[in-house]
């Protein structure tokens, strides 16, 4: 059996719905945000599976693009991150429902 | 701009100055305000008499100012000056000076002051402008002017529940006259493309037909709600509400004669089975309210019937084609009924607002000057040769004989019984002994009060043989009309009409009688038990108010009930609330989705992504 471009897929789908699972059902901020970090990479095995088997390198340089950003994101949600903690004093999500009033 | 044009002009505008002056300027200043009414329409007679020292009667003149204009149909504001018009200029200026002085003493110290005399000014002003009206147009807002200034005056002491009752029936009343009018002129204009008086004079000849007869009786409606004829005559007693100064003017001598001076202004557009109808609502209205009348116990209410009786003879003679009669008999009216009035006023003040002719009595000696002068009036108005009112009834009479015998039987009828309830009047109130404390203590009124009832008994007595009939004749008939001496007037009805003349004189006279039989000396009404129910009827005025609470009031009550049900349920109900009441609820279930968490949104929009996906995938 040859591993073809639906496995990939299947595997990227997986960890992306495993990524937004955590992002809607954990309340603990940080693993909000690794959960975020899943769905980005499922992404991005999605984008090189799609590279390798149309043989150009387009997808490979968005999945460079994204990794870039996905740190400078990365580094600015921890930051808000931190502040909001120390604000809070509490990492839970659900109390965070300022937008209601 | 001829000196004459300036004259009218400022004679016409005076009055409204004068109005504009005292409610913005000095109503806290009360005898100024009177002052500054008083003199403005003194001026306006003024200026009347100089008017008529050069006035022409063979050349009537118009001054108009063009006034609106859309496409080719032009508004005007305009004065037109004819016969017509002078004598009732020279009518209005001079008794509106009478009363208006008149109402100096009789309501000095009351607190709107200043505002009644606001009303009379703007009251004279409207008058002044329906006389000069050159069209329909400026004839009908000057119209509704005076009927909003009647309201005004009427409803003067609005702390009274029934005099502002009666001022909104009295506008109420006259305004379902003057939807007609409106109508009556929509009409005219429609059929005959113009509303100004020369113009429609030269088309309205060539014009006979339906659509004419309609249109004569439409404006008759006008004329019928502002001179309280039958059917739209309850409003006019209900209006003795108001100060008694409004009653000469407004309510007996110009406002409500202003009907009849309209009718006579476009008697060319009337056909004959117009004037057939309007002669009969005359004669009717006449003998009716000279009924009612008899038995009213009210010394202004006597008078208010009497008033419109006798604006039924002027309809009655406008019917009859005759508007020289109506003309005479409504100047020598004015005269004769703003005389008693006034003398009724001078009782009432008097007595200390005392109203109930049962309640005086033996005032004779008491109000020498006020018995004198009202006496005058009275024999006036019963039609004794040689009072003014004997002339302009004779005028009429001779009319009907000439015309018509059954109207000619009613309206010897209604000058019997004339005579009949103003001796019983007359009788009443001065002469026996008093019948209340009140009377006892009489005194004669101030000179303020006085010198116009005895101004007023001037052409009371004389107007007969001055020739204002002459006057008014050269415009309607030029042919017949001939210039008489003062003694030739004065016999003129016996050799014209003898048969009208005496049996008019034979009706005073009977009437006469009648009441002295039965009132000198009586305590109270005689005739009480004697008519049974027909009296109560009578006392009751027919039962009209009742009547017409039941019909007409209930019916429009309906109506405004129904519109009330449409308004609350369906339009505010199911329109405004509905509408409000859906896009609220729906506001609400939408917020349920906003609850603030990062999460929920997260979810709703994975979930919308993936009913996307799918709709997209499919």
């Amino acid at each position: 059996m040859s591993v073809g471009l639906e496995h990939y897929l299947v595997v990227s789908a997986t960890l992306f719905c495993l990524g937004l699972f955590g992002v809607l059902s954990r309340r603990n901020l940080l693993v909000l945000y690794m959960g975020l970090e899943l769905m980005l990479n499922a992404a991005n095995l999605a984008l090189v599976a799609f590279s390798r088997f149309n043989g150009n390198l387009d997808g490979q340089v968005i999945v460079f693009f994204v990794i870039t950003v996905a740190a400078a994101e990365v580094a600015v949600g921890l930051a808000l991150l931190v502040a909001l903690y120390r604000k809070r004093r509490d990492p839970r999500v659900d109390e965070l429902t300022l937008l209601k009033s | 701009m001829a000196l004459d044009e300036i004259l009218l002009w400022t004679l016409l505008f005076l009055p409204l100055l004068a109005a504009a002056i005292i409610t913005l300027f000095t109503s806290r200043r009360r005898r100024l305000s009177a002052g500054i009414s008083i003199a403005a329409v003194v001026l306006s007679f003024l200026l009347a008499l100089v008017v008529f020292a050069g006035f022409q009667a063979d050349q009537p003149r118009e001054y108009a100012l063009n006034w609106l204009s859309l496409g080719d149909f032009a508004v005007q504001f305009g004065i037109r000056l004819d016969s017509l018009s002078m004598l009732m200029l020279l009518v209005v200026t001079g008794v509106a000076a009478v009363i208006h002085v008149y109402s100096w003493g009789y309501l000095a110290g009351d607190p709107g002051f200043s505002r009644f005399f606001t009303g009379l000014s703007l009251f004279t002003f409207s008058m002044l402008g329906i006389v000069a009206a050159n069209n329909f147009i400026q004839l009908f807002i000057c119209w509704e002017l005076v009927g909003c200034s009647s309201y005004l005056l009427i409803g003067f002491w609005y702390d009274r529940p029934a005099a502002a009752d009666a001022g909104l029936k009295a506008f109420v009343t006259t305004r379902i006259g003057d939807f007609g009018f409106l109508l009556g002129i929509l009409t005219v204009w429609a059929a005959l493309g113009s509303l100004n008086f020369a113009a429609l004079q030269e088309r309205a000849l060539a014009q006979p037909g339906l659509i004419t007869t309609a249109a004569g009786l439409l404006i008759f409606c006008g004329a019928a709600g502002k001179s309280a004829q039958f059917p739209l005559h309850v409003w006019l007693p209900d209006a003795m509400e108001g100060p008694t100064p409004v009653s000469a003017l407004i309510h007996a001598a110009t406002m409500v004669a202003a009907g009849v001076y309209m009718l006579c202004r476009v008697l060319f557009l009337l056909n004959a089975p117009a004037l057939q109808v309007i002669a009969w609502v005359g004669a009717f209205t006449a003998l009716l309210t000279a009924i009612i009348a008899t038995q009213q116990n009210d010394i202004k209410r006597i008078l208010a019937y009497s008033t419109l009786s006798q604006l039924g003879y002027m309809v009655l003679a406008v019917g009859l084609g005759g508007a020289t009669p109506a003309m005479f008999h409504l100047t020598t009216h004015a005269f004769f009924k703003a005389l008693l009035f006034l003398g009724a006023g001078s009782v009432i003040l008097a007595l200390h607002h005392e109203q109930d002719i049962w309640k005086m009595g033996g005032l004779r000696q008491k109000l020498p000057v006020t018995f004198w002068t009202f006496l005058a009036g009275t024999l006036a108005l019963a039609g004794v040769w040689p009072l003014s009112g004997f002339f302009s009834k004779d005028s009429i009479l001779a009319l009907a004989a000439e015309r018509n015998h059954a109207l000619l039987a009613l309206a010897l009828l209604t000058a019997l019984l004339t005579s009949f309830y103003m001796f019983r009047l007359v009788l009443v109130v001065f002469f026996t002994n008093h019948r209340s404390a009140a009377a006892g203590r009489a005194v004669e009124t101030p000179p303020v009060m006085v010198i116009p009832l005895r101004l007023l008994a001037i052409p009371t007595v004389a107007a007969g043989f001055l020739g204002i009939e002459y006057f008014v004749a050269r415009q309607f008939e030029p042919q017949a009309a001939a210039r008489l001496s003062a003694w030739g007037q004065l016999v003129f009805p016996f050799q014209h009409a003898p048969l009208a003349a005496l049996s008019g004189l034979a009706a005073a006279g009977l009437g006469f009688l009648a009441a002295y039989q039965l009132y000198a000396g009586a305590k109270k009404e005689p005739l009480e038990s004697r008519l049974g129910a027909f009296g109560r009827a009578v006392q009751n005025r027919f039962y009209f108010d009742e009547l017409y609470a039941a019909t007409v009031i209930r019916a429009h009550e309906f109506l405004a009930r129904a519109a009330d049900w449409m308004d609350r349920w369906l339009i505010a109900g199911l329109g405004v609330r509905g509408t409000h009441g859906t896009t609220e609820l729906l506001g609400r279930a939408l917020r349920l989705f906003q609850t603030g968490n990062v999460q929920t949104y997260a979810f709703l929009f994975a979930l919308g992504l993936a009913v996307v996906l799918w709709l997209a995938l499919r």
